[in-house]
């Protein structure tokens, strides 16, 4: 798997084909909560794609270096989420003395992170596929790459019909469940794709 | 013993996780393609939920106040890690079938919920049966689901056909979208009956759900931030002065 062609596949599979929430359900909360406005929903989504590429990189390297030679791999979980979240604290300390301008950006996203399953769930998924550093690195940016097209399209949404006249019980949450399903209906389209 | 049993009926019907609380919505949507791994991530969910809450109000007075979100993450993960292994080893088929949800149950937000607002602050007795109604509770709600589903979907309950054959099944309930759908449907049922109890006058106070008000609104002040302590509350409100802005 570590050719340039496999590696575009992959990148159009994880992102459109089998997308992390439409489809994979990862990643829910965000989606849901963070998707009122165009402008924070690509916030949170350029923070998710920073988190997950990192996140995917570090846990590979873990896995590969640390709990493989100990023979632990049973403790992948605890040590994923411990990782991750002391990963996501770690560079929001760090974007907040390198680089004010990005903190700025990113800075109210990246708590909202520590406890994405869809952060976990690619560094699982990169395990139990057995993907290579690389491969899973590829993996983590296309996942979170389909994260943000799905949260900004919904957030497009979402400003269109805020006044529409909707019928007292669906306002709210089951209008955007409505509104998701169909979009996972469309993309149910790209499974043809691969 | 009155205790535990107020506890059961609490987590099965009054607070039920999925249907009063909406926490924990990632497995619900992703598991309950039919009613047998509805029923398989309820039970194994709520035996990590019981165990984690058992020995987290065990300890309660061990762990310092300032990293018990960590240190109920690490138990919450021992537990998960277990019966990912117990059910590699009896059940194999029903590991295949809920794959990576498995380990994600971890960050569920029921289990640090009920560890938060329950188990960290009452005796051992009750949270276990806590642990336990709310384990339950879910196990009903994602069963339920994956019955419609599946029966919308394919026809049949547990494998066993039920509607006749003239049925022509609607595949979509069975992939991705139908879950959207069928919780849709779900949350509306929920309002109309909040609505409807609110003309009659009766009063919906915040449940307590341990993190934020429910997982629909989860980002806006966010069960993640409770990494963070202290701060949860000052952070919360840039949130919300970000979302006015913008």
């Amino acid at each position: 798997m570590e050719n340039v062609r496999d590696m575009l596949i992959l990148l159009v599979s994880a992102s459109l084909v089998s997308n992390v929430v439409l489809s994979q359900f990862l990643g829910l909360c965000p989606f849901l909560g963070v998707s009122k406005k165009i402008k924070t929903a690509a916030g949170m989504g350029t923070a998710v794609i920073f988190v997950i590429t990192l996140a995917s990189a570090v846990a590979g390297l873990i896995y590969r270096f640390v709990l493989k030679p100990l023979d632990i791999e049973y403790l992948q979980t605890i040590v994923f989420i411990l990782v991750i979240a002391a990963l996501v604290q770690f560079v929001e300390m760090f974007l907040r003395k390198a680089m004010p301008s990005l903190y700025e950006a990113l800075g109210v996203y990246l708590p909202l992170i520590t406890t994405n399953c869809a952060v976990l769930g690619v560094a699982i998924t990169n395990v139990q596929k057995e993907y290579g550093i690389l491969t899973g690195i590829v993996n983590g940016f296309a996942t979170a790459l389909g994260f943000t097209i799905a949260i900004v399209i919904l957030a497009g949404i979402r400003e269109k019909i805020e006044y529409n006249d909707i019928p007292e019980s669906f306002k709210g949450m089951p209008t955007v469940l409505l509104t998701a399903g169909l979009m996972a209906i469309a993309f149910c389209g790209f499974s043809g794709l691969l | 013993m009155n205790k535990a049993g107020e506890r059961l009926y609490n987590g099965l019907i009054k607070e039920n996780p999925t249907f009063v609380l909406t926490l924990g919505m990632c497995p619900t949507l992703a598991v309950t393609t039919s009613a047998m791994n509805g029923l398989g991530m309820g039970l194994t969910t709520a035996a990590v939920l019981a165990c984690s809450n058992l020995i987290i109000s065990l300890l309660r007075r061990v762990i310092p106040d300032r990293v018990r979100i960590p240190a109920f993450i690490v138990i919450i993960a021992s537990f998960v890690t277990m019966m990912q292994l117990l059910l590699e080893a009896y059940i194999p088929s029903l590991n295949k079938a809920l794959g990576v949800y498995i380990p994600l149950i971890v960050v569920n937000c029921i289990i640090l919920g009920r560890a938060e607002s329950y188990a960290y602050s009452n005796p051992p007795i009750p949270s276990l049966f806590d642990g336990l109604g709310m384990g339950l509770g879910f196990t009903f709600a994602l069963t339920c689901i994956g019955a419609v589903r599946e029966l919308l979907g394919t026809g049949a309950v547990f494998g066993t056909a039920i509607l006749p054959d003239s049925f022509t099944p609607i595949g979509i309930f069975v992939l991705a979208p139908g879950a959207f759908f069928v919780l849709a449907a779900l949350t509306a049922i929920q309002n109309a009956i909040k609505i409807r109890g609110r003309k009659k006058g009766k009063e919906y106070k915040k449940l307590q759900s341990g993190c934020s008000e429910d997982c629909m609104n989860c980002s806006d002040s966010g069960c993640s931030r409770r990494f963070y302590g202290t701060e949860a509350k000052d952070t919360g409100v840039e949130v919300t002065d970000l979302e006015k802005e913008g």
